[in-house]
């Protein structure tokens, strides 16, 4: 044991993704503990939704997950919808599955940017964000908003698609493809990025499962969990694709399965918009809905799968206009719990490389 | 800057040391507004923006503003999303580390004043004006890149009006104290 030194990364710092702090305590190089300290951007969310009406809470969540925002609107909508019995027509549900899976592929490709620009290979990210930016005009053009969307709604969505969406979505998930296999050739076969990443953050399934991780972070694992899948919600019963699963669990796996997740997500999108060419257009919202949404007493769970993990809002709901609890089950939050065990052991530049394969954004974490 | 200001005072008490002056402060300026450094001082959803600002699309290169995490290298911190009462004495800290001269770009609603978490929130600063001196805001939640590339154009014509004398220089609030928990500020904003 040489001399023990206490390293403070953050909370403004390129590298944590946000606004964490994370104090290392380091022997020599080599990471002997690192404690998160998350809280730097703890904006009351779930206390503010308190005093808001229901309809006044949809512009919060979408401040919850920034790189992903069409995630918190639909997870608190479903709650909303799951509290006071709303029926969402079809039409409806399409358009949220196609915007959540295009929303898969924007947060994807800034999360396996970042982490490769942590170690070092900047281009990717440039290629990566390339994709996204087509991504955010597609958003753009539907609800006229590039980052905040508040475009679900409780009952349906904001506006229909509007002319020639379609098709301009159709040319993108033609090119998404390509795109992820010239990245997975840029940046997987990378021989630096592999010596960076391969074996680096090792998480074995039963670590997975027990720490509560979810999403990209526990299917690099192994764990063969989705709930697209397996807690089947919406439409997704009535499209076929596959969970890409990694095998090691290391920064390489996770990364990577967020890669094939995205092209996973073209297929989606291609079979909703097949099956939603069946239905006219203009019915995106249940009929007859309140002004001021009132649910009775009792309270409601739902979560779907967002880019991170398993994204929960649970409401509970006293009668009134305003919920009386509102609480977010974060999956960036359980994920960066498992930052001291997968850093443990590696070097303090490795700290970084775990850190961005584990995507936490930090709205989320600290709602 | 003491020696700046020396140089400038006595320049000025010379015959016709003012119009040396003016002449140093145009190439100067135009030095200085051609090349503000970006502090980004990316918080929240902002910080997206700024990085999709900073990217090849919109490319703020060409304006001669890049991105430097680093406070000691930098012109402008560009604070971009929600500051919190335990973000503030970082926020603070990073902006007396930046060498002077120096400008704040306050981007976002909820760096203007909260925005969105004006209200029933008890965590949120209600604008980093309140301890920052800020030249440029820009509304939106979170503005578009091209706002983020206007603010910086914008502050440019600001840089150009400056002048290394004393007598003549913007008159700078130091940096104000940091808001606490009990300043009554916390009990929904100040109708």
């Amino acid at each position: 044991m040489s001399e023990r030194l206490v390293v403070n990364i953050g909370p403004s710092h390129p590298s944590t993704h946000g606004v964490c702090r994370i104090v290392v305590e380091l022997d020599g190089e080599i990471v002997t503990h690192a404690e998160p300290i998350i809280g730097h951007l703890h904006r009351g969310i779930e206390k503010m939704a308190e005093n808001r009406t229901y309809l006044q809470i949809v512009p919060l969540t979408d401040r919850l997950d920034y790189v992903g925002s069409m995630y918190a609107n639909w997870a608190y909508c479903r709650a909303v919808e799951r509290l006071a019995g709303i029926r969402v027509p079809e039409r409806a549900e399409y358009i949220r599955v196609i915007v959540c899976e295009l929303q898969r592929i924007a947060s994807h490709m800034m999360g396996i940017g970042s982490a490769a620009a942590d170690t070092g290979a900047f281009t990717v990210f440039m290629y990566a964000f390339e994709q996204r930016e087509l991504v955010v005009d597609l958003f753009e053009a539907l609800c006229g908003s590039r980052l905040t969307y508040n475009y679900v709604r409780p009952g349906g969505v904001s506006a229909d698609l509007p002319d020639g969406w379609v098709d301009r979505c159709r040319t993108f998930i033609k090119g998404h493809p390509d795109a992820m296999r010239e990245i997975d050739r840029m940046l997987f076969g990378n021989v630096i990025f592999r010596a960076r990443t391969k074996g680096i953050g090792v998480l074995d399934a039963a670590d997975a499962v027990a720490w509560g991780a979810s999403g990209p972070v526990a299917r690099g694992s192994g764990v063969d969990y989705d709930l697209r899948r397996d807690d089947p919600y919406s439409m997704y019963p009535r499209f076929d694709f596959t969970v890409p699963l990694g095998e090691r669990g290391d920064s390489y796996d996770r990364a990577r399965v967020r890669l094939w997740e995205c092209v996973e997500s073209c297929r989606i999108v291609e079979q909703a918009l097949d099956q939603l060419a069946e239905y006219e257009p203009g019915v995106i919202m249940t009929e007859g809905l309140p002004r001021l949404l009132a649910p009775g007493r009792g309270d409601a769970y739902d979560h779907i799968e967002s880019a991170r993990g398993c994204l929960g809002v649970y409401l509970v709901s006293d009668g009134g206009v305003c919920p009386y609890r509102m609480k977010v089950r974060s999956p960036a939050f359980s994920n960066l719990a498992l930052l001291p065990l997968l850093a443990t052991g590696h070097t303090l530049s490795d700290l970084i490389v775990v850190l961005g394969s584990l995507d936490p954004v930090f709205g989320e974490v600290d709602r | 800057m003491a020696g700046v200001d020396d140089f400038a005072q006595v320049l000025e008490s010379v015959p016709g040391g003012g119009i040396i002056l003016t002449s140093v402060d145009a190439v100067a300026d135009w030095a200085r507004g051609h090349s503000l450094w970006m502090m980004p001082m990316g918080t929240a959803c902002c910080a997206m923006e700024l990085i999709a600002a900073s990217f090849s699309r919109f490319d703020f290169d060409r304006h001669g503003s890049i991105p430097r995490p680093d406070p000691r290298h930098t012109d402008v911190m560009v604070v971009a999303g929600t500051i919190t009462r335990k973000m503030a004495p970082a926020v603070k800290l990073l902006w007396e580390q930046m060498p002077d001269p120096k400008w704040c770009i306050a981007m976002g609603n909820c760096a203007i004043s909260g925005g969105i978490f004006y209200y029933d929130t008890y965590s949120v600063v209600r604008g980093v004006d309140e301890f920052l001196p800020v030249d440029v805001y820009i509304a939106g939640c979170p503005p578009r890149p091209e706002a983020l590339q206007d603010a910086v154009l914008r502050l440019r014509e600001k840089v150009r009006a400056d002048s290394m004398s004393p007598g003549r220089r913007r008159a700078i609030e130091g940096v104000l104290p940091l808001p606490t928990a009990g300043d009554g500020t916390a009990e929904g904003g100040s109708e």
